[in-house]
């Protein structure tokens, strides 16, 4: 096994991988050998200059930091591990992720959490269009605001935006759960204001908790948003709709 | 996919590192466009100075074009030659005897572009490739926009790359594909406007100079656009005195912008932008779907 550009950090028992030295194909090849019981579990990832696919595919309990802005799909798959992000990310960060953790530091650009399953994105900046579009399960906190038809199809898990969203929020959705705390432009075809029950407010408590920053935002400040079931059955009536 | 970059500096003394910079951005996105590459250079205007950039075919001979044009029209006019291209500059007063002349003295050079800032270089191939031949990384500049092409409505032709220009001092690169392109160009043709390339890229940019034909400034022709034109579109509009940006209502293509002290910079991804200069403390920021940007050098 060749493990290239590659020097283990004494002081913090890191694996550092520098990407203006190496390509990122070898440092995922590298990465999607590593299995559950891996004593490599902190990575640092040097230099990402934007490149597209950091990280992509790992299925690991382990630590990624990358240190400074991701390309296209950072994380995508991911399944177990934890990816830091120390700057923006591109378009589909966490794109389909099973499970693990997801934390942009910066903004992320489009599709992000696109399709995810589970798991949680974390996006201390803002999201731009399309922010858990077709979303399946994860739950995406996004601390800014979100861009237009975000949640598209969304059909289950939860997007919080701590911010305002743009127009189209939740267009055509299944049973994902919206949560708002600022403005919303416009809300999509079948996406309405739902009542924020008791149950509802904990368990947005708990997905925050679960997340670390149960402290950042009062739950009572949100207003949660979902289907309205309209578009489930084909109705001649709302034809236009569909 | 086609990737587009775009550089305004904000400082005179940074001007000559211009070309080197655009050179190495519009390396980066190569594998957005790797079927052809073109750019648009603009500097300070001479006085009594207007700039033809010329197309020829391969290794052509420029010098004897000059002394035949000389003959010709008994103008002074210098031409400095770049590969296939070459920047004809004349007084602004004989600049149509000079295009009369070349058009019956050389019929086999096009005027790829004029104006009083303008340049514009677009050929076939990688565009490392097309940048190295035309010696991008010497040029200087206050701004430029530049565009790495990958097909997909008309053919790969040194024509059909980008930047288009259909006025002086104005050019266009475009991301993205417009599905109304011909409906519009047969609008624009009966307005009087003509069209080298079955491009829809073409279009966008003729429709542009026709609205400010008719009075609206550049950030009103791009409003025009939103409503008039259908498709997928992020275009990078270049002007004498800055560029714009403009993305479509549902922001389809990639854009990502960069602001320091010392320059605005845009790019399809931001790999494009950080090659640039004190990159990790420049402001950060995807322009918003129909909005108009835009960046002007105070006269």
């Amino acid at each position: 096994m060749t493990r290239p550009a590659l020097r283990q950090d004494s002081d913090s028992a890191g694996c550092i991988f520098d990407l203006s030295r190496t390509p990122v194909r070898e440092l995922n090849q590298v990465l999607h050998r590593l299995t559950g019981t891996t004593n490599e579990r902190h990575w640092i990832i040097l230099n990402p200059g934007g490149q597209h696919a950091i990280g992509v595919g790992v299925d690991a309990p382990i630590t990624i930091e990358v240190k400074g802005h991701a390309g296209y799909y950072c994380a995508g798959m991911n399944k177990q591990s934890t990816v830091i992000i120390e700057g923006n990310a591109g378009v589909g960060v966490a794109e389909n992720m099973m499970s693990g953790f997801v934390h942009v530091r910066g903004d992320a650009s489009q599709s992000a959490g696109a399709s995810a399953h589970g798991g949680t994105l974390l996006i201390d900046g803002n999201a731009s269009a399309r922010c858990g579009i077709s979303l399946k399960g994860a739950d995406i906190i996004v601390k800014g605001n979100v861009g237009h038809m975000s949640a598209f199809m969304a059909q289950a898990g939860s997007l919080i935006v701590f911010g305002d969203a743009g127009e189209n929020l939740g267009d055509s959705i299944y049973e994902a759960k919206l949560f708002v705390r600022g403005k919303v432009a416009s809300l999509g075809s079948d996406c309405v204001e739902k009542n924020m029950t008791d149950a509802c407010k904990n368990e947005l408590y708990a997905k925050l908790k679960a997340a670390g920053i149960a402290g950042e935002a009062g739950v009572s400040d949100f207003k949660r948003y979902g289907s309205a079931r309209r578009l489930y059955n084909f109705d001649v009536d709302r034809a236009g709709e569909y | 996919m086609c990737g587009i970059v775009g550089l305004f500096l904000k400082k005179k003394e940074l001007e000559p590192d211009l070309g080197r910079h655009l050179s190495r951005m519009l390396a980066v996105l190569s594998d957005r466009g790797p079927d052809s590459a073109g750019f648009a250079v603009y500097s300070q205007p001479e006085e009594g100075i207007i700039k033809l950039t010329l197309r020829g075919p391969k290794a052509y001979d420029w010098a004897e074009l000059k002394q035949k044009l000389t003959e010709k029209t008994g103008l002074s006019a210098n031409i400095d030659a770049r590969d296939t291209h070459a920047v004809l500059s004349c007084h602004p007063d004989t600049s149509n005897d000079v295009r009369a002349a070349l058009h019956c003295t050389a019929p086999e050079v096009s005027v790829a572009g004029s104006g009083f800032s303008m340049e514009i270089y677009k050929e076939v191939g990688r565009p490392e490739t097309v940048t190295k031949r035309f010696a991008l990384e010497t040029m200087g500049g206050s701004h430029g926009v530049g565009h790495t092409r990958m097909a997909t409505e008309s053919a790969v032709t040194t024509k059909g790359a980008h930047p288009f220009t259909s006025g002086p001092d104005q050019c266009l690169v475009h991301n993205g594909s417009l599905s109304n392109h011909n409906s519009v160009r047969r609008d624009l043709v009966r307005q009087g406007l003509k069209f080298e390339t079955d491009n829809d890229t073409e279009v966008a940019a003729a429709f542009l100079t026709a609205e400010m034909n008719k009075g609206l400034n550049l950030g009103e022709a791009l409003e025009r656009s939103l409503s008039e034109l259908d498709g997928f579109y992020t275009f990078v509009v270049g002007t004498a005195s800055g560029f714009g940006v403009l993305r479509d209502p549902i922001a389809c293509k990639p854009a990502v912008m960069a602001e320091t002290n010392d320059y605005v910079a845009f790019g399809s991804e931001y790999r494009a932008v950080a090659v640039l200069p004190d990159i990790e403390t420049a402001h950060l920021w995807e322009p918003e779907p129909a909005r108009v940007y835009f960046w002007e050098r105070s006269a």
